[in-house]
């Protein structure tokens, strides 16, 4: 490959975590690859091992302050199996459950309000003076007062089972350490219906923004991909608990009802020398054919149907646009995401409402196992936590995919479709500044959890001309 | 004057008078009449060891730890002082930085008595590096795991096992900064005649000997200090009827 410039865009704002973009050049200035670097190192598999297995939901949580959740309820799923205690009671696996949608909830508000309205409300290419949540805030005051109001809702709802509304204890092997009291119970449900509204409100938003804007966004950073979820065993979507399926960008399964135990016969990771992230994909299809796309969008697509009304209804409409094939455009993802949401809040509205959560009966033990799987649907997508636990209780492996690992290569996919189509000679405008990190934004606005390869080489920077002399090289790490 | 109370020595700490039994240490006088005194190495029931000197006052304007000296009469203790609480700071500094202690993911975070003697002293910041010291976890026995990343040296556990146990599981072993809890056999603790049940497993101020596969099991809000600083009973008056 002869690359005659490199172009490099960092740090991506607005982006959680630090992320780095590389655009290669030919000698004709055409984009020739692009690149979303992960230069972060974590570590977390390799340093909770020789620590105790039912310290693990707590400690891996640590990887994230947007997202904790989802790392706890995934170890703890994992701990579960550890302690045989899979089945849980219907209290403990009910409180894991809201627990669960006041942090998807949380989460989805801060993702479109607080990290992507601004691109969407002002244009791409607005000044980033106004493009902002405070220029949000500046121009539709009532929206942003929402946003906040609706994140501390699903704040709250985590601190009511978690016992912290970030990095709390909820969640233990075999069930959970407390329930819900009628005073927690109370307070909540006082606000359902106002959030309810607000939820509808933001589903309104997002498909009126994708639908009037469709012949823009939807070649933006698009194409056509694999979709993977976890779905419920009878095809329903199932943001905490179910078995895998994938499709592919026609709606053809690839796999189905796969048992999240033997996920590994199914997945594999690819390790690329460039990037601290691997690339996961789809056993039987290869790394070059099958990488995947997870979170809202691949789930709205797997997904058979919705089982809360209003989310179901805006599911008919959502996939109406695309006559009922999987939808592919990348910037649909918002729309999608704001369908989960309206879901979450219908699910937290049942369960609040359920007596089981005031029940006592919270940890259940049994045949206890060497090696303990856990995965859920994370806010931005499939979350895979694997354990083996020693006779002494101790962790001696780990292997997490997380989210944002599982979109690695369509987010480098999105990024490089969006240099094609914006990039105007070898200039860097702000212009392509923005598309590149409206299309990453699209996906995940987090990359610090997911990094987590070994070695010693994080990120290698190199400058090659078209005859393939190396004309600079730099290496961190 | 009953005679009871003419029996009783009289000092004073902090200028209120205070009436002890001859024999008691300041801080067994001090904790009957509802002052609280921090320490950490001074456990009710274990007899009296002074090393960690959290508990130092001043003894007619002398630095000692009350956990040791003797009541006497007349003698005038100064304790709740602003240099007092510094020293105390500066030492629980000293247990933070010279161990591997991540309260962020301890199961004992809430009801560990070095974090809550942090937060009741007001430290925020250690005023000295961290020392990340290498230490192992000792998971060898099938319901008590000992993580030496969370010891603080207080032989607590030394003296719970000898002398309310009546075994001798503990020992101290190594010295100066290489000092280190050791037990009596080879394998570590699961080859020691250490129980679950024995007093020497409850002992543990902070995370270092806990009880296996109970961690988090209490949620936060009902922990031992999540509503009130350590000491709280102490100053309540409770300390007497205990």
């Amino acid at each position: 490959m002869s690359v005659a410039k490199r172009i490099v865009i960092e740090p991506v704002t607005r982006v959680e975590g630090h992320g780095k973009v590389t655009i290669l050049l030919d000698e004709n200035g055409k984009v020739v690859q692009a690149r979303l670097h992960i230069v972060e190192f974590r570590g977390f598999e390799r340093f909770i091992q020789g620590r105790p297995f039912w310290e693990v939901p707590v400690l891996v949580q640590r990887l994230c302050g947007i997202c904790p959740v989802s790392h706890h309820l995934a170890a703890a799923k994992a701990m579960d199996r550890v302690v045989g205690g899979e089945k849980l009671t219907p209290t403990a696996e009910k409180m894991r459950r809201l627990m669960h949608y006041g942090q998807i909830y949380q989460s989805h508000a801060l993702h479109f309000f607080h990290l992507s309205s601004p691109d969407l409300l002002f244009g791409f290419d607005a000044d980033v003076g106004i493009r902002n949540v405070i220029g949000v805030a500046g121009k539709y005051p009532d929206l942003a007062v929402q946003a906040v109001m609706m994140r501390k809702y699903g704040q709250e709802i985590i601190k009511a089972t978690a016992g912290k509304k970030i990095h709390g204890t909820g969640a233990i092997p075999g069930g959970i350490n407390k329930n819900l009291s009628l005073a927690e119970r109370d307070g909540l449900l006082k606000e359902v219906e106002q959030q309810i509204a607000w939820s509808k409100g933001a589903v309104k938003i997002a498909k009126d923004y994708t639908v009037e804007n469709l012949t823009k966004l939807a070649p933006f950073g698009s194409f056509d991909s694999n979709h993977l979820s976890l779905v419920r065993s009878d095809g329903a979507m199932d943001l905490y608990d179910g078995n895998l399926r994938a499709i592919d960008a026609q709606g053809k399964v690839i796999l189905d009802q796969v048992d999240c135990q033997k996920y590994l016969d199914f997945i594999a990771e690819e390790v690329r020398d460039w990037s601290y992230m691997k690339f996961p994909f789809i056993r039987s299809l290869g790394p070059d054919k099958g990488w995947y796309r997870v979170g809202p969008l691949a789930r709205l697509n797997t997904a058979t149907f919705i089982d809360t009304p209003l989310a179901e209804a805006a599911r008919k409409e959502f996939v109406a646009v695309t006559s009922g094939k999987p939808n592919n455009v990348t910037m649909a993802y918002h729309w999608a995401r704001m369908i989960e949401l309206l879901h979450a809040m219908e699910k937290m509205q049942a369960l609040l409402n359920d007596k089981d959560l005031q029940g006592k009966d919270l940890v259940v033990k049994g045949q206890r196992r060497e090696v303990g799987i856990g995965l859920l649907e994370a806010p931005r997508g499939t979350l895979f936590h694997h354990y083996v636990v020693d006779k002494n209780d101790m962790i001696v492996a780990a292997n997490l995919i997380v989210s944002t690992t599982n979109n690695n290569e369509p987010m480098n996919r999105a990024v490089a479709k969006v240099a094609r189509d914006h990039l105007q000679g070898v200039e860097i405008t702000e212009a392509l500044l923005n598309h590149v990190e409206v299309a990453i934004r699209a996906y995940d606005p987090c990359l610090s959890c997911a990094t987590h390869a070994l070695g010693q080489m994080p990120l290698m920077l190199a400058v090659v001309d078209h005859r393939g002399q190396v004309l600079d090289e730099k290496s961190r790490g | 004057m009953s005679a009871q109370d003419a029996a009783k020595l009289s000092f004073t700490i902090d200028g209120k008078e205070v009436k002890a039994e001859p024999g008691q240490t300041i801080l067994q006088a001090a904790a009957l009449a509802g002052i609280y005194i921090p320490h950490l190495c001074a456990m009710k029931g274990l007899s009296p060891w002074g090393s960690c000197r959290v508990c130092t006052v001043l003894v007619n304007g002398k630095p000692q730890a009350a956990c040791t000296m003797p009541v006497a009469e007349g003698m005038i203790v100064e304790n709740d002082t602003a240099e007092l609480k510094d020293l105390r700071s500066s030492i629980v500094e000293m247990l933070f930085v010279e161990g591997n202690h991540f309260c962020m993911f301890c199961e004992k975070s809430g009801n560990c008595e070095l974090q809550a003697m942090g937060y009741r002293l007001g430290m925020l910041q250690p005023r000295h590096d961290y020392m990340f010291p290498t230490r192992q976890v000792d998971a060898s026995h099938p319901d008590v795991m000992l993580d030496h990343n969370r010891c603080i040296l207080c032989a607590r556990c030394i003296r719970a096992s000898k002398e309310l146990d009546g075994k001798n599981v503990f020992q101290f072993i190594h010295r100066g900064a290489h000092k280190r809890i050791g037990v009596d056999a080879a394998g570590g603790a699961g080859g020691t005649n250490l129980a679950v049940t024995d007093k020497a497993a409850e002992a543990c101020p902070v995370g270092c000997i806990v009880k296996k596969r109970v961690g988090f099991a209490v949620p936060i809000g009902q922990r031992l200090y999540d509503t009130k600083p350590i000491g709280s009973h102490i100053e309540a008056g409770r300390a007497a009827k205990e």
